[in-house]
């Protein structure tokens, strides 16, 4: 059985039908990330799954348990799961050590405080106030919360939002080490490079609807769509479409009597195939 | 492997936590622990009347205070305070973890009753040194003077959090709250001895629990010869246990169904 199974997921607010029929199937042990413009019902689709909003009509399963579960077993289903939501800024007056030691009270099987913190990089700012926090390690902070009760499942939402490069490589090296730990994450993103960088599998959501679901380097036929060659051509820049582009650098290779000047050979981004695939927004 | 930690336990560590919070709030320490306490050497400053044989309107004042203190740190704060929590984002946190509603609830409670203490012991200290307030010596007076403190408090804690459901958002929540705290506390015979204001203002003010709270205050404060004095002539101590169990209920009733953890 899978780690998340729904089938037929519906959800209305008033006349809006924000999910509409959603299949989706995340396997135990990999990143899958969820794309979507905004209103796509990619953030109504995560809080069902969360336990924090109720559906309209489908199946849902989490880790085998149904999220809208209540009372005594909703908090044995909540000790599995961890959570990372945007835009939490909460508890400025307390230390980063304070608050990850006061959350690991939580859980029935926390892992290591001290561990924690030191996988989210923040060995440094364990007595600092929260409110003395950068954005960025304030975001370590949240993840951190979210993984001290040792989830098999962790929910990222809109992790590096403001981060700098550097800052997200570092978080990305963070989450590729959870999923190396046996972690489960489902990751909503707006930034494609991430969801490349990160997911083992990805699906565009638009209209309420999966549009589809792949791999980062086949989604939307992108593995196999024709490559862009561009060189230098004396003063000219020239490009070219084709199925085959090693040939065609080959030949060009001869022509030229070795190097190619200035030579990129290019398929289609997961940007532009992502664009390709939610359309218009304004249809 | 699935046994997650009590509700209690948690509920206990998340006072320590709220105290540790608050304390380190400085200006919200100042607002709720000094407040009373001005407002106490403004108006024993003003009325120094004697308003009944052996009572001034300083000592009648400070067990108002003491009562209102309840309203204040208890409902007032906590009406303001969650919806502020709800806006940025640390209820919907909360909920996403295993604690239970009851463990959040438990710690509000520890530190409004934490903080009342501090208060109390403020406003009798002053009382007795600046305003000729006399600490009462019968122990059944100082036993109600707990239960009321203990049930005004727990009352105070379950109404505040019911009402944070009412503000839309932290920002608007002191301009919903206060005002019906401020007329209360005027209804209630804080500020004004209460049977000297019009008999449809008792009215009001004796379906809440503000009015019940003062009451019992001044049964420890004031001496018994006081009660005579009182609306009913005498200080009800049974009727003020009932309806603040009433109220009691009401909230613990409403936060327990209705608590909001997130915006929409």
């Amino acid at each position: 059985m899978s780690l998340i199974e729904v089938k037929g997921l519906k959800k209305n607010y008033g006349d809006l039908q924000a999910v509409r029929g959603l299949d989706l199937q995340i396997e135990q042990g990999e990143i899958f990330s969820l794309l979507g413009p905004n209103g796509a019902g990619k953030t109504t689709t995560v809080e069902i799954l969360e336990g924090f909003r109720t559906r309209d009509s489908g199946s849902v399963s989490v880790l085998g348990v149904d999220p809208q579960i209540k009372g005594h077993e909703s908090r044995i289903w909540r000790n599995r799961i961890g959570i990372v939501l945007q835009n939490s800024a909460d508890a400025g007056d307390l230390s980063v050590g304070e608050t990850v030691k006061h959350f690991s009270n939580y859980y029935s099987n926390p892992l290591d405080v001290q561990e924690v913190i030191h996988s989210v990089g923040l060995d440094e700012k364990q007595g600092s106030l929260i409110r003395n926090l950068s954005g960025g390690q304030r975001r370590r902070l949240d993840v951190a919360l979210g993984i001290i009760g040792n989830p098999e499942l962790l929910f990222l939402d809109e992790p590096t939002t403001g981060f700098d490069p550097q800052a997200r490589r570092a978080f990305w090296s963070l989450i590729q080490q959870l999923r190396s730990d046996g972690t489960t994450i489902l990751l909503t993103t707006h930034y494609l490079d991430e969801a490349q960088a990160l997911a083992d599998r990805v699906a565009v959501i638009n209209h309420g609807q999966i549009v589809e679901i792949s791999t980062p380097t086949e989604l939307g036929g992108r593995a196999t769509a024709q490559a862009t060659v561009q060189w230098r051509d004396g003063a000219q820049i020239k490009l070219e479409k084709t199925d085959n582009p090693t040939a065609l650098v080959s030949k060009l290779s001869t022509h030229f009597g070795g190097e190619i000047p200035e030579l990129i050979v290019t398929r289609p981004s997961l940007e532009d195939i992502y664009l390709e695939m939610i359309g218009n927004p304004n249809e | 492997m699935n046994k997650v930690p009590s509700a209690l336990r948690i509920g206990l560590r998340r006072g320590s936590l709220e105290v540790k919070q608050f304390s380190r709030q400085r200006e919200s320490v100042v607002f709720t622990l000094f407040f009373p306490v001005i407002l106490l050497v403004i108006f024993g400053s003003v009325f120094q009347n004697t308003i009944s044989p052996g009572v001034t309107f300083s000592q009648y004042f400070v067990a108002g205070m003491i009562a209102s203190g309840l309203v204040n740190t208890g409902f007032q704060a906590l009406a303001i305070t969650i919806p502020m929590e709800r806006d940025v984002g640390a209820l919907k946190r909360l909920r996403g973890t295993p604690m239970p509603a009851s463990s959040y609830f438990i710690g509000k409670a520890i530190l409004i009753f934490a903080s009342m203490a501090v208060q109390i012991i403020m406003l009798l200290g002053f009382g007795v040194l600046f305003f000729g307030l006399e600490m009462p010596t019968e122990m059944s007076k100082w036993i109600t003077f707990t239960w009321l403190v203990i049930l005004g408090s727990a009352c105070s804690t379950a109404l505040g959090i019911a009402f944070s459901i009412v503000p839309k958002s932290g920002r608007g929540a002191s301009a919903v709250v206060s005002p019906i705290v401020i007329i209360l506390q005027f209804f209630s015979g804080v500020f004004f001895v209460f049977t000297q204001l019009p008999t449809w203002m008792q009215q009001v003010a004796a379906i809440f629990p503000l009015k019940w709270l003062t009451q019992g205050m001044r049964s420890v404060f004031l001496p018994d010869s006081f009660a005579a004095e009182e609306v009913a002539n005498s200080w009800e101590i049974g009727r003020t246990f009932v309806i603040l169990m009433i109220w009691l209920a009401i909230g613990i009733f409403f936060s327990v169904r209705k608590f909001k953890w997130d915006r929409d």
